[in-house]
């Protein structure tokens, strides 16, 4: 690390006013050719690139991004980290992830503010009750922390939520993974693109991709607004505009993009020290260190890249969350902002080779793929690596819409990631 | 958010209607002689296009009929509705 962050380096730049701290990443002109070019600059894109410099020793690479790093759902998410997932090839993946958070910040001598303050999924009927206990002997099985909460436990760990049972959508229990929590989203990708930057990986940013060049069933390079690029790998993580890049290759791919929305309050003192989900009324809430409630909301249903959102979308998710907190009644609301996300059918990501040698995706993480980001970028790059999946992104091959081998989270995730 | 002018009803809140997804695909014929990969085609492969899309939807909170729209998804603005069964219209590739 050429400048490595610590305490000194702090009192150092202290003593000349904190004038003298160095860019973290460059700013680099393309070169002409590449061994490997990924295409977007997203939290992914930026982990897959230092994996494939640190892990794979490839240090010809560029990462291609249209606006600025984390401009688009890195920094639009709000910043849930989990891995209690049913299915075990989600459970691994997620899982994976969640291990190397809990080391980021060291790896990466950047504080991303990895915060294990547990996330906890309610449920509001009999049925919820089923699945989510199922969920949590599911959780364990594959080495996953997961404990069930009845009403009362509920209410323990989370005073502020109304337990009664005269709401419309009362709590019946909940499940709570404890290693999981929220990190600084724009500290993921600024950590990554430092790290990245720091081993040769050339970042550049308003770059957009025009067209793929392909030589019969190989890809050959990039076409962007900064001129053509050579390259023969190329690995798309480009989150909503997927199926844009994919059909600049004559590829289609099984996604719909729809924006996603979440929501600020004014920040207010310490009141809700964890993350609270609720798939049911669709609603989930925590606080950022500033003291703001982080708020997300749904889907539209409808297929659109305008990076907005309907809202009634916002005014659904609201009513729940006052029914759920009566306390938050008179809360404001700061910001509201939509981000466009990659819906596969079986709600479960794409990391995988194509038909076309050298191509590449990383798609389909949907509404939550912010808490793969460390787990998804080191398995995309060994899959660019070596041509060939890691075994714990194995089943998450584009052919499974061919074979029919899905994993199907719809049940286990629903539509809160 | 925008208002979709159901050909049965006239203009409404897009709220009332249900997205069906891109139109125009076709149901196979014979889906007993289809292979998996085109069967991977029909049921999940969808253009996502950024740009003019042709699409069906549902008045599912008002007459609950089916019929086409052509929007543009970089900024929602709806360009034409026609019914199903007609042809989509040529002006917009």
């Amino acid at each position: 690390m050429k400048n490595k962050y610590s305490v000194f380096s702090l009192i150092k730049n202290a003593l000349s006013q904190h004038e003298n701290w160095q860019q973290a990443w460059g700013n680099p002109e393309p070169k002409k050719e590449y061994d490997a070019i990924i295409v977007g600059g997203g939290g992914h894109g930026l982990a897959t690139a230092y994996y494939l410099a640190k892990k794979h020793n490839l240090k010809n690479i560029a990462v291609l991004e249209k606006g600025w790093i984390g401009g688009g759902n890195t920094g639009r998410n709000t910043t849930i980290i989990r891995s209690n997932y049913l299915w075990d090839a989600s459970a691994g993946l997620y899982d994976h992830a969640l291990k190397l958070w809990e080391n980021l910040s060291q790896e990466l001598n950047y504080n991303v503010m990895f915060s294990q303050r547990g996330v906890m999924n309610l449920a509001h009927n009999l049925q919820d009750v089923r699945d989510l206990k199922r969920r949590t002997h599911a959780n364990r099985l594959n080495g996953i922390d997961a404990v069930w909460l009845n009403t009362e436990q509920v209410k323990k760990f989370c005073p502020i939520i109304n337990t009664s049972p005269d709401i419309r959508y009362p709590v019946l229990g909940g499940t709570l993974q404890r290693r999981a929590g929220t990190a600084r989203h724009d500290a993921v990708a600024w950590g990554y693109a430092r790290g990245a930057s720091d081993m040769g990986v050339d970042i550049i940013q308003n770059c957009e991709v025009k067209g793929i060049k392909r030589n019969g069933d190989k890809v050959e390079g990039l076409e962007t607004t900064k001129g053509f690029i050579k390259t023969n790998k190329i690995g798309v993580v480009a989150a909503g505009h997927s199926s844009v890049i994919a059909n600049m290759a004559g590829l289609k791919l099984p996604l719909e993009s729809k924006p996603l929305q979440a929501l600020v309050s004014e920040p207010v003192k310490p009141i809700i020290d964890t993350v609270v989900m609720s798939n049911a009324v669709h609603a989930y809430v925590s606080q950022s260190d500033k003291g703001e409630l982080v708020i997300g909301a749904g889907t539209d249903s409808y297929v659109s890249y305008t990076q907005r959102g309907s809202h009634n979308i916002v005014e659904e998710t609201l009513k729940a969350i006052l029914e759920l907190y009566p306390i938050f009644s008179r809360m404001k609301m700061l910001r509201q902002w939509g981000g466009i996300v990659d819906i596969c059918p079986d709600a479960s990501p794409i990391i995988s080779k194509t038909n076309i040698k050298g191509l590449y995706f990383n798609c389909g993480w949907g509404t939550g793929g912010f808490k793969a980001t460390p787990g998804s970028g080191d398995l995309f790059a060994h899959t660019i690596a070596n041509d060939e999946p890691h075994k714990l992104n194995a089943a998450f091959n584009l052919n499974r819409f061919v074979s029919g081998d899905l994993v199907d989270e719809h049940g286990a995730a629903a539509v809160a990631h | 958010m925008f208002l979709i002018n159901c050909p049965f009803c006239g203009e409404r809140d897009q709220s009332e209607f249900s997205s069906g997804g891109e139109a125009h695909i076709v149901r196979p014929k014979q889906p007993t002689e289809l292979s998996d990969d085109e069967w991977a085609e029909y049921l999940f492969m969808r253009k996502n296009i950024k740009g003019i899309q042709f699409e069906r939807w549902n008045h599912v909170h008002g007459c609950r009929k089916w019929f086409n729209v052509v929007r543009d998804t970089s900024n929602d603005k709806i360009l034409s509705v026609y019914k199903m069964g007609e042809k989509p219209p040529v002006n917009y590739k």
